[in-house]
């Protein structure tokens, strides 16, 4: 075990993105029961600065492991095809009309339940796009079109944080 | 599944490896030490058998201290000597605190942190706390008849970087090895024994309302398999029991008509509404009256009358409750348990409101007073490892954001707040000039955009950047949060290979040479010689170790073979040798020989620790 090991070899998981969060929280918990340094109180300033470094990376792995967005850009980079999200920004034609689309009728937006129907919208379009993902990383283990998914999601939570802070200045 | 021990349960070691571990609650009206004694936390009490020390200081001019109910009791004849509440002048500035009623004391502007003018010469509040930490400490070494191994200090969940750290400075200034700074909420779910819920259970959401003199918390705790997990912390550092007392002083003198000319009459006046508070917890209506001027003012309070001009107190608790459950994406429905902690919770309107609003009774079994302390108490025998198998592990989230000042007086957040620690987060940032060979880092805390919504807490300036054009050179800024919730920055320039670095504490937490200044003047050690209590530190440190070092060859020895075995037994060896010389550096030296030694030993431990972990899952997913 190595503390350069990757997120997966740390957590002793198939690296795959379809994961169980019952397991993936009980083994952040039982390596941090292990690696805290609480639990070397007694043992020294350098015992003291080792758990230090292993817990930050098990929390830091946690932290990856648990969003599936994050999750599937760290499958995407160990397979070879990373997100490179700021200077690939290249998107299908046909995804950016929509995303203008959207955009306007943000803009647009006088209601709440105008912002409201967007949000849904734009939600049932990313839970599709997730499990494409799934499926492109998972089943076709191709991680090149998944990573074009990855900045496709990117996209969509831009978007979903904008309308999010339309509702806060509707409601005030 | 094997955990890596600090001693082997069941097998008993040298009586001295029981450690005296103590949980301090150090709070705005009152601090209690506890400890636990036959398995059962406990408040310690002082000779007069009270618990209760309540936090007050006052300073004498020849030179002496009074610390608690003494330093209470003259209060009224010498407010600008006595020291109530400092604990809400912990790690603010002047500028935060000029402008807030009902500060008897004369406050003094100083870099970082304000001052406190006594007849002693002015006192920092890290002076003062540590006074009453001292006085707790004594306390517990006098009932055990031993010395303290270390302390856990609760804080309020909401305490900002500034905050934690003067607080971790008074306990080192009052000569306490801090095994861990918790938060009081968690302290006192833990008092309850909340970790050891039914077994079946996911995890149980549990929410804990802590109104003390000073200070309001709210922390939602997520809690399954002995881990807690704090999920969300919401408070207000400046709302508790002394607002209603103050509440109730204003209403007061406006229904008689009458001013307070001096701060002695304030004093006074706060004490009589204090006691009138109290009495109305149990009673219907209470005779508030008190000497101001040469008139005698006089007046009967009724519950309705102190429950409608404390209303909006009460509701500004809650309006906290509903927005921490709110950032949290959590339903008051879906808490399992409210836990009340702190004396202002005994108030009925409070009690009231709060079970109103979870839509369930809270807990109130355990003196609220007390559970704070006697949670810490646990946590640290734990930590000294006096509780072997039986150990909770506590996951702390970190309560506000930490950023660095960006062009334009914007802040760039590094660590978003809610994030578990200890963490370490990096970002890159680039030179805006050509030729640029330094960088000015600015680091702030907060949830706000703009730098001067948020609290300042370092600056510091990379340099040696080797000059290049502008956006070449790539400078990572690393932000390393740990357990106590402790930043340290560090930033290191990595484009052309040549590394700055530079590392800093926060600019409010004191320097070395102000603590070594303060214990000189502190009474705790006025009369003790430096050398000899440096020598019985390295002493006990090295001894620490050695035992330590012995256990984990016990437990894990076969991970060396026999060469390796026997440089870290000749290391014990010539430690224990060392420790009965007269000089604390040899003794020191030795230490970091035998800490040294055991790097490796130590990283295949944690390793061996880590694979039974993961072995143990893979069996049980067969």
């Amino acid at each position: 075990m190595n503390i350069q090991d990757n997120d997966f070899e740390l957590f002793g998981l198939v690296p795959r993105f379809a994961q169980h969060p019952s397991e993936l929280e009980g083994r952040w918990k039982d390596l941090q029961a292990q690696v805290h340094p609480d639990r070397f109180v007694a043992q020294g300033a350098s015992a003291q600065r080792l758990a230090m470094q292993w817990s930050v990376r098990v929390n830091e792995a946690h932290k990856r492991l648990r969003d599936p967005l994050r999750r599937a850009a760290y499958l995407c980079e160990l397979k070879g095809a990373p997100i490179g999200a700021h200077d690939n920004t290249a998107m299908p034609a046909e995804f950016l009309l929509q995303q203008m689309n959207w955009r306007e009728a943000l803009d647009e937006a006088q209601a709440r339940a105008d912002v409201e129907a967007l949000i849904a919208e734009v939600r049932k379009v990313r839970s599709q796009a997730l499990a494409r993902c799934e499926e492109l990383l998972d089943v076709e283990d191709n991680a090149s079109a998944a990573a074009q998914q990855v900045r496709r999601l990117m996209f969509l939570d831009r978007l979903l944080q904008e309308a999010g802070d339309r509702m806060d200045a509707l409601k005030a | 599944m094997a955990l890596l021990q600090l001693s082997e349960p069941g097998q008993s070691m040298d009586p001295h490896q029981r450690r005296v571990a103590v949980g301090i609650d150090l709070g705005t009206t009152n601090s209690l030490v506890a400890a636990v004694r036959h398995g059962v936390a406990e408040c310690l009490p002082d000779e007069q058998g009270r618990v209760i020390l309540p936090s007050a200081v006052r300073y004498l001019a020849d030179g002496g201290r009074q610390i608690g109910y003494e330093a209470l009791a003259a209060q009224v004849e010498d407010p600008k000597n006595t020291i109530t509440s400092v604990k809400r002048f912990m790690g603010r500035g002047y500028a935060e605190l000029v402008l807030r009623s009902g500060i008897s004391n004369e406050l003094v502007e100083k870099a970082g942190m304000v001052a406190i003018r006594t007849v002693l010469g002015d006192k920092s509040p890290v002076e003062v706390s540590a006074e009453i930490l001292a006085t707790l400490k004594f306390r517990a070494e006098d009932t055990f008849d031993d010395e303290v191994f270390g302390a856990v200090v609760t804080v309020p969940a909401y305490f900002d970087e500034a905050q934690r750290q003067a607080t971790k400075d008074a306990a080192q200034l009052a000569g306490l090895n801090v095994l861990r700074l918790i938060s009081e909420p968690t302290a006192a779910a833990l008092a309850y024994g909340l970790d050891h819920g039914p077994k079946d259970a996911d995890s149980r959401l549990i929410a804990v309302f802590d109104l003390g003199g000073g200070t309001f918390d709210i922390s939602i705790l997520r809690l399954s398999d002995g881990v807690f997990e704090v999920v969300a912390t919401g408070g207000d550092t400046a709302l508790g029991g002394d607002d209603y007392d103050q509440a109730l002083v204003d209403w007061f003198l406006k229904q008689l008509d009458a001013k307070v000319e001096s701060s002695i009459e304030q004093a006074a006046l706060n004490q009589a509404a204090r006691h009138c508070k109290e009495s109305l917890s149990s009673h219907g209506s209470a005779l508030l009256e008190v000497m101001v001027g040469d008139r005698m003012l006089r007046h009967q309070v009724t519950v309705a009358d102190f429950e409608s001009v404390t209303r909006e107190l009460t509701d500004r608790c809650l309006a906290v409750v509903r927005s921490t459950l709110r950032d949290a994406n959590l339903a008051a429905g879906s808490v399992e348990e409210v836990v009340m902690v702190g004396g202002s919770t005994r108030m009925p309107q409070v009690r009231r409101a709060v079970a109103q609003f979870f839509g369930r009774d809270p807990l109130v079994k355990l003196n609220p007073d007390e559970v704070v302390a006697l949670g810490a108490a646990l946590q640290a025998n734990q930590l000294a490892g006096n509780a072997g198998h039986d150990a909770t592990l506590l996951l702390d989230v970190i309560p506000l954001s930490l950023g660095l000042e960006t062009m334009g007086g914007l802040v760039e957040r590094i660590v978003p707040r809610n994030q578990t620690i200890p963490t370490a987060m990096a970002q890159d940032f680039t030179t805006y000039r050509d030729g640029q060979t330094a960088l000015a880092l600015h680091v702030v805390q907060g949830e706000r955009d703009r730098v001067e919504d948020c609290r300042s807490l370092a600056r510091f300036e990379l340099r040696g950047i080797p000059p290049m054009a502008a956006g070449v050179a790539r400078i990572r800024v690393t932000f390393t949060v740990d357990a106590n919730g402790l930043l340290s920055v560090e930033a290191c320039e990595q484009g052309s290979g040549v590394l700055a670095r530079v590392e800093v504490k926060p600019s409010y937490g004191l320097t070395d040479d102000e603590i070594a200044r303060m214990l000189k003047e502190s009474f705790s050690t006025a009369e003790v010689d430096m050398k000899m209590r440096a020598l019985t530190e390295a002493r006990v440190d090295a001894e620490r170790l050695a035992l330590a070092t012995e256990s984990a060859l016990a437990a894990d020895g076969d991970l060396l073979d026999d060469p390796e075995l026997g440089v870290v037994r000749t290391l014990i060896a010539e430690l224990r040798e060392s420790a009965t010389c007269e000089d604390a550096a040899t003794i020191e030296g030795a230490t970091q020989a035998l800490a040294r030694g055991t790097e490796e030993f130590a990283a295949r431990r944690m390793n061996r620790g880590i694979q039974q972990v993961l072995a143990g899952r893979n069996v049980e997913t067969l």
